[in-house]
């Protein structure tokens, strides 16, 4: 068994358009929810998200690429040219042959796939461009990045809606502690926030209007979200060996599925996941400090993920932190487990546990401390990220401090 | 004659319960019926079409909506308000 560490993390979302300006986000209880900017915008009864505002395509790609990617995959470039520049790797010889990249999303080119429905159904024309299918594959932003970086080893995408990125990430970090590879980008990227995406999404009924609470008795909703968080997930000794600075060390994984019910989650499921992944990482309930929640606004999630946690945590569910960030951002779906271990990373790192805002009203139902409203300072040696999908699949990750 | 507003919305509940129309009472609730909160959204989409309307709801909180789905007769109810407002 191989330790593994992360060398090197990126990103852009509706927080910032790096690290950097996410993490201050995080600090300052900043929401990046906003009106959204979108075509037929005036049609949706749901007109708010946290969209990548002031994003300019051109600024960041030539011509011949943007004609390749889609908006989820230029984010998945964006974030991964930060974290591979911050790890330092540069992959050849048997690095590169080894090395793959595993990222998660659950639309895949989404915008692509609905700018070119409207042209050939509402435009009435017969003739689209030539890359709209390697534009909108769901593989496609793992395929340019191992392009990019020379990536030869396992590469493929993983979709399971809102868990999609934690089961990449978990993935990756199987494939280093087995000892396949001494290296793997992962992470995960969505960009859904366009007509037909949003309009799916309404239908369900579990969209608020004015702004994602997690927790707060007031909630009425989920808020979607867009944008990537790439990490370089690698080998401890490897890492050491070169001198590289450890972020974090992923210490644990689990996946499980609730097999019950396509959309209402499972306590059960979700306990069993969270217990599974201690398991996994060799640790007590006792030694985790926080826990990023899947806290998606619903009802339903937050009193399930809620209850989960009493269960596993027993006494310990009172002095543990649970946040949602969910309510800065919005729901990445498929690369929100990615953009959530940035905060996961930074309570640990630098000891600032990212608040769940707009908590208003306290529910009898989530009584655990969510960190409202304002970040806190607190020592964290562990932390865990939850992801709790639509088809109740369930992915949980453990983190330690670096050593 | 077209139909009330009244059975086509019992039409609606019976199809989605898997109900003949004369076993949906109008005092019972969508979950005695057997409907589950897929069935309500489902349900209510339905509603939606069938009289072009939209109505007021959020899953995450029935209770808080101004659409009364406590049984069938507040369904009915609610609806045929909205198709008043409508024609107004």
């Amino acid at each position: 068994m191989h330790r593994v560490v992360i060398t090197g993390q990126g990103t852009i979302n509706a927080l910032g358009a790096d690290v950097a300006q996410t993490l201050d986000a995080f600090k300052a209880g900043r929401c990046g929810i906003s009106e959204l900017e979108i075509r037929d915008v005036d049609r949706l009864a749901i007109k708010i998200g946290g969209q990548v505002k002031n994003y300019d395509p051109n600024a960041e790609f030539n011509r011949q690429q943007i004609a390749l990617y889609d908006r989820y995959t230029q984010f998945s470039l964006i974030a991964g040219r930060e974290a591979i520049s911050q790890s330092g790797l540069t992959f050849s010889g048997e690095l590169a042959a080894q090395a793959g990249v595993v990222l998660g999303t659950a639309g895949g080119g989404m915008n692509t796939q609905d700018e070119n429905y409207r042209a050939v159904y509402e435009d009435g024309k017969n003739r689209v461009h030539p890359f709209v299918v390697p534009k909108l594959m769901n593989n496609a932003a793992a395929s340019h990045l191992s392009m990019d970086y020379n990536l030869k080893g396992p590469s493929f995408t993983v979709a399971t809606a809102c868990a999609s990125s934690n089961h990449a990430m978990g993935l990756a970090f199987q494939f280093i502690r087995s000892g396949m590879t001494k290296a793997m980008v992962t992470g995960g990227s969505e960009s859904m926030l366009c007509f037909g995406g949003v309009k799916a999404w309404e239908g369900l009924r579990v969209m608020s209007k004015d702004a994602c609470r997690p927790f707060s008795a007031n909630r009425n909703g989920m808020v979607q979200g867009e944008g990537a968080a790439i990490f370089v997930f690698e080998e401890y000794e490897h890492a050491r060996a070169r001198g590289a600075t450890i972020l974090a060390e992923v210490v644990g994984f689990a996946m499980a599925s609730d097999a019950a019910d396509i959309v209402m989650p499972s306590k059960q499921g979700a306990a069993r996941t969270i217990t599974a992944a201690l398991k996994d990482a060799r640790l007590a309930p006792s030694d985790v400090g926080y826990i990023n929640a899947h806290g998606t606004g619903t009802a339903a999630n937050d009193k399930t993920e809620c209850a989960a946690v009493a269960d596993v945590f027993g006494a310990h569910a009172d002095k543990l932190m649970m946040s949602s960030t969910k309510s800065m951002h919005g729901h990445v779906i498929g690369g929100t487990g990615a953009v959530e271990l940035l905060a996961c990373i930074m309570a640990l790192r630098e000891g600032v546990v990212a608040p769940t805002i707009n908590y208003d009203e306290p529910d009898p139902e989530c009584a655990l401390d969510v960190v409202p409203n304002t970040a806190r300072d607190a020592k964290v040696d562990v932390a865990l990220s939850n992801a709790f999908a639509f088809g109740g699949m369930n992915a949980v990750l453990a983190l330690r401090k670096a050593s | 004659m077209a139909k009330s507003v009244k059975d086509q919305v019992i039409a609606i509940i019976a199809e989605q319960a898997v109900l003949e129309v004369e076993d949906v009472k109008m005092d019972a609730s969508l979950n005695d019926l057997g409907i589950d909160s897929l069935g309500l959204v489902e349900s209510i989409f339905a509603i939606e079409e069938a009289f072009d309307i939209s109505v007021p709801f959020n899953a995450n909180d029935p209770k808080a909506s101004d659409f009364d789905i406590s049984s069938v007769a507040s369904v009915v109810g609610a609806v045929e308000g909205l198709v008043a407002d409508q024609k107004a």
